[in-house]
C-alpha cells in the first residue's frame, strides 16, 4: 500500500566539477528507517578537503529529522575542518528544516563509563553508613508521632479510627490464617518427624513431644509467623503507601489538615500488633496438631499419651514466653514497612527497591529482637 | 483483541488514498454502557486534526481504541493503509515505529532519565551507535522546548510542562507520521502552550505530520487545527474547519465554539 512503502537506502558519490571543485552528492531516502544503513554510511566519505564546495541533496527521496540532523553532522564536520561547505538543491520546506536543525548544538558525547574504584566502594559504604543513620531517625521520628498520636486517641478514644483498623485487621490477619496455618501444620509435623528419627535411635522417642511443644511454643512458631507477616503484610504496607506517595495522596492528607501518623500508621500498626499474635497463636495450635499427627503415625505415639506427655512439659508460661513477643515484632515490621513507604520517591523503581528493602530489613529485626528477647528471658530464668 | 468480525460490507466506503487513518463502524462499550455506537472517521494525510467533546463522551477511549489499548466490540481500522487486525506481526510493528502517542499523563518511564526515555524507542526498533542516538535524543529535547539539561533529569523532577514536551519528544523520537496527542496543552500556561501549538504545527508542516489531537483548547483549535470533529451522540457528529464550526446550528456545538468563554477570547 501507499504509506508502508520500502525505503530507498541512502547512497553517496563525489562528483568532480570544472573549476577543480568537487560536490557530494547524496542519494536514497535519509530517513528514521535508513538511518543505521546512513550512519555507517557517512563514516565511509572520503572527500578532497581543498576541492569540496557543496553537498547536494537534490538526489535525497525522503528525509526526516533523524536524517537531516545526520546530513548536517557531515557538513558540521567538514566545516570543522576549516573548509565552508554549502548544502544546495534544497526545497522550501527542506531549507527550513535544516534551518530548524541548525540552531541544534549537542554537547560533547561523553560515553557512560561504570568505573569500579576503591574510591567509589569506600564512597559508596559511607553513603550506606548515613542512610543507616537516616533510616534509625527516621523510625524514630515514626515512633515518636506515634506515641503523640497514641496519647491522643487514649485521651480522646473518638479520634482512633476503628473501622480502619479492622479493615487492616481482616487484610492482615483473617486473610493470612489458611497459610499461616498450613506453614505451621507441616513445620510442626517436620519437627517431631526429625526429632524422632534421631531420639528413637536411644529409645528416647516420647522426648519428640517435649522438643516439639517447647520449640514451637517458644521460638518456632512465633518467629515463622512473623517473618511470614512481613512478607505478607510488611510489603503490601510499604507498596500502599508508596503508591500514596507517588500519587501526592499523602501530600493531600497534609493540607487537609490530617495527620499521616494517625490516619495511616497507627491503624496499620496497631491492627499488626493485634493480629500478630492472633496469627501466633494459631500457628501454635496448628503446629501441635501437625506435631500430634507424626507422631502418632511415625512413632506410634497415641494422640492420648502425646497429649499426657505435652502437658508434662509444657506450662502456660512456655506459651507466655511466645505469645509475649509478638506485639513487639509486629510494631517493628509495621514501623518498618511504613517507614519505607514513606520513603518512596517518584520512580516505579523506587517503589520495589523500598518494598523489598521493607521485608528485608523487618525479617532481619524480628530476628535481632527475637535474640534480644531470648537473653532476657534467660537473664530472668524462664 | 476481542473483536467481532462484522459483516463485510466491501469497499462501500473504501478509504481514499490520502486517508492516513480510516475508522469504519466501530463499537465500544464497557459492560452494558455503551460509549461509542457504530462510529466512522478518517483522518488525511498531512492534517492537522483536533477532536473535542464533552467531557465523558469518550474521546480518549475512541483514541485508545485506535491504539488497541480499548478492545472493541465491532469496526474496523485501517492505519497506514493497512488493517490492524489483519496486520501481520512485522506489519504491526513497522505501524507502531511510524506513529507517536503522548498520553494525557505523560506516562514518561519513571525509571528512567529523560534522555534515556527518549531512546527507548530507538534503542528498541534501531541499531544506531549511543552517540548518534545521544545526539538524536538532545536535537529531539530542544525541538520540543526544552533544555539540553533537562535530558539528566528524571520524571518525578520535571513541572508539568516539562512532562508534556518531553512526552512530545519521546513520541517523536522515531519521526513518526501519525502523532496522537491527548490533551497535550491542558495544565500549560497559555505561553507554553502558544509555543506548544506554534511547535507542532511547525513539526506538521516541515515533516508533513499528520496530527489527531485531542483538545479542549479553543486557541488551538483556531489556531493549527485544519478541521474539528466533535464526538457526541456516540458518534462524530460534526466534522469540518473551523468556519464550519462557528456556523454550525448544533446547541452543543453552539455554545462550544459561540459560548461565552468561547467569545470573550476574541
Amino acid at each position: 500500500m501507499a504509506f508502508l512503502e520500502t525505503n530507498a537506502p541512502p547512497e553517496f558519490w563525489v562528483r568532480d566539477d570544472a573549476g577543480n571543485h568537487q560536490v557530494l552528492c547524496l542519494k536514497g531516502d535519509w530517513t528514521i528507517s535508513t538511518l543505521a544503513a546512513a550512519e555507517k554510511l557517512v563514516n565511509d566519505i572520503k572527500v578532497d578537503l581543498h576541492r569540496l564546495t557543496c553537498i547536494d541533496t537534490s538526489g535525497i527521496g525522503e528525509i526526516d529529522t533523524s536524517g537531516a540532523w545526520l546530513v548536517h553532522r557531515v557538513r558540521g564536520t567538514l566545516e570543522f575542518k576549516g573548509r565552508r561547505v554549502e548544502l544546495t538543491g534544497l526545497t522550501d520546506v527542506r531549507k527550513a528544516l535544516f534551518c530548524q536543525i541548525e540552531t541544534h548544538h549537542p554537547p560533547r558525547y561523553k560515553p557512560e563509563k561504570h568505573p569500579f574504584s576503591i574510591v567509589g566502594f569506600l564512597e559508596e559504604t559511607g553513603k550506606q553508613v548515613i542512610n543507616v543513620g537516616k533510616d534509625a531517625f527516621a523510625m524514630l521520628h515514626i515512633l515518636g508521632s506515634l506515641g503523640v498520636v497514641l496519647t491522643t486517641v487514649l485521651l480522646q478514644p473518638k479520634r482512633l479510627r476503628g473501622i480502619a483498623v479492622a479493615v487492616q485487621f481482616d487484610k492482615t490477619c483473617i486473610g493470612a490464617v489458611p497459610i499461616v496455618a498450613l506453614m505451621s501444620f507441616l513445620i510442626g509435623a517436620i519437627i517431631s518427624q526429625q526429632g524422632g528419627f534421631y531420639l528413637k535411635q536411644f529409645g528416647a522417642d516420647l522426648y519428640v513431644v517435649d522438643l516439639a511443644g517447647i520449640l514451637v511454643l517458644r521460638e518456632i512458631g512465633v518467629i515463622l509467623t512473623a517473618i511470614m507477616v512481613a512478607g505478607r503484610s510488611g510489603s503490601a504496607f510499604t507498596a500502599e503507601l508508596g503508591a500514596m506517595r507517588m500519587q501526592e495522596e499523602v501530600d493531600a492528607l497534609h493540607v487537609i489538615g490530617l495527620s499521616v501518623t494517625e490516619v495511616l500508621v497507627l491503624p496499620r500498626i496497631l491492627a499488626l500488633m493485634i493480629a500478630l499474635p492472633v496469627l501466633t497463636f494459631i500457628a501454635d495450635m496448628s503446629a501441635l496438631v501437625g506435631a500430634g499427627l507424626t507422631t502418632w503415625v511415625y512413632l506410634d505415639i497415641p494422640p492420648l499419651a502425646f497429649l499426657n506427655q505435652l502437658q508434662a512439659a509444657i506450662t502456660p508460661q512456655t506459651l507466655w514466653v511466645g505469645l509475649v513477643k509478638a506485639p513487639f515484632m509486629a510494631m517493628i515490621i509495621g514501623l518498618i514497612a511504613c517507614v519505607e513507604g514513606l520513603k518512596v520517591g517518584g520512580s516505579a523503581e523506587s517503589l520495589g527497591r523500598h518494598t523489598t528493602m521493607s521485608v528485608v530489613k523487618a525479617i532481619f529485626l524480628v530476628i535481632v529482637v527475637d535474640g534480644a528477647f531470648a537473653m532476657f528471658f534467660a537473664a530472668v530464668n524462664i | 483483541m476481542t473483536v467481532v468480525e462484522t459483516i463485510e460490507n466491501e469497499d462501500v466506503s473504501a478509504p481514499a488514498e490520502d486517508v492516513i487513518l480510516a475508522v469504519r463502524d466501530v463499537s465500544v462499550s464497557f459492560g452494558s454502557k455503551k460509549v461509542l455506537d457504530s462510529l466512522d472517521l478518517d483522518v488525511r494525510r498531512g492534517e492537522v486534526l483536533g477532536f473535542v467533546g464533552g467531557s465523558g463522551t469518550g474521546k480518549s477511549v475512541l483514541m485508545r481504541s485506535i491504539l488497541g489499548l480499548v478492545p472493541r466490540q465491532s469496526g474496523r481500522i485501517k492505519v497506514f493503509g493497512y488493517d490492524l487486525d489483519g496486520a501481520t506481526e512485522s506489519q504491526r510493528l513497522s505501524i507502531e515505529r511510524r506513529w507517536g502517542v503522548l498520553f494525557q499523563q505523560g506516562a514518561l518511564f519513571s525509571s528512567l532519565t529523560v534522555k534515556q526515555n527518549i531512546q527507548v524507542p530507538m534503542r528498541e526498533h534501531l541499531e544506531l551507535s549511543p552517540q548518534l542516538m545521544d545526539e538524536l535524543a538532545t536535537l529531539k529535547l530542544e525541538l520540543v522546548g526544552l533544555p539540553q539539561d533537562a535530558g539528566d533529569k528524571y520524571p518525578s523532577e520535571l513541572s508539568g510542562g516539562m512532562v508534556k514536551r518531553a512526552s512530545l519528544a519521546r513520541a517523536l523520537a522515531l519521526d513518526p507520521d501519525l502523532v496522537f496527542l491527548d490533551e497535550p496543552t491542558s495544565g500549560l500556561d497559555p505561553i507554553g502552550a502558544a509555543a506548544f501549538d506554534t511547535l507542532i504545527a511547525n513539526l506538521s508542516k516541515l515533516l508533513g505530520l499528520t496530527v489527531y489531537m485531542v483538545t479542549h483548547d479553543l486557541d488551538s483549535l483556531h489556531s493549527i487545527c485544519d478541521r474539528i470533529a466533535v464526538l457526541g451522540h456516540k458518534k462524530v457528529w460534526a466534522i469540518g474547519p473551523m468556519e464550519e464550526m462557528m456556523v454550525n446550528d448544533d446547541p452543543w456545538i453552539k455554545s462550544y465554539f459561540r459560548g461565552a468563554r468561547a467569545l470573550k477570547r476574541v
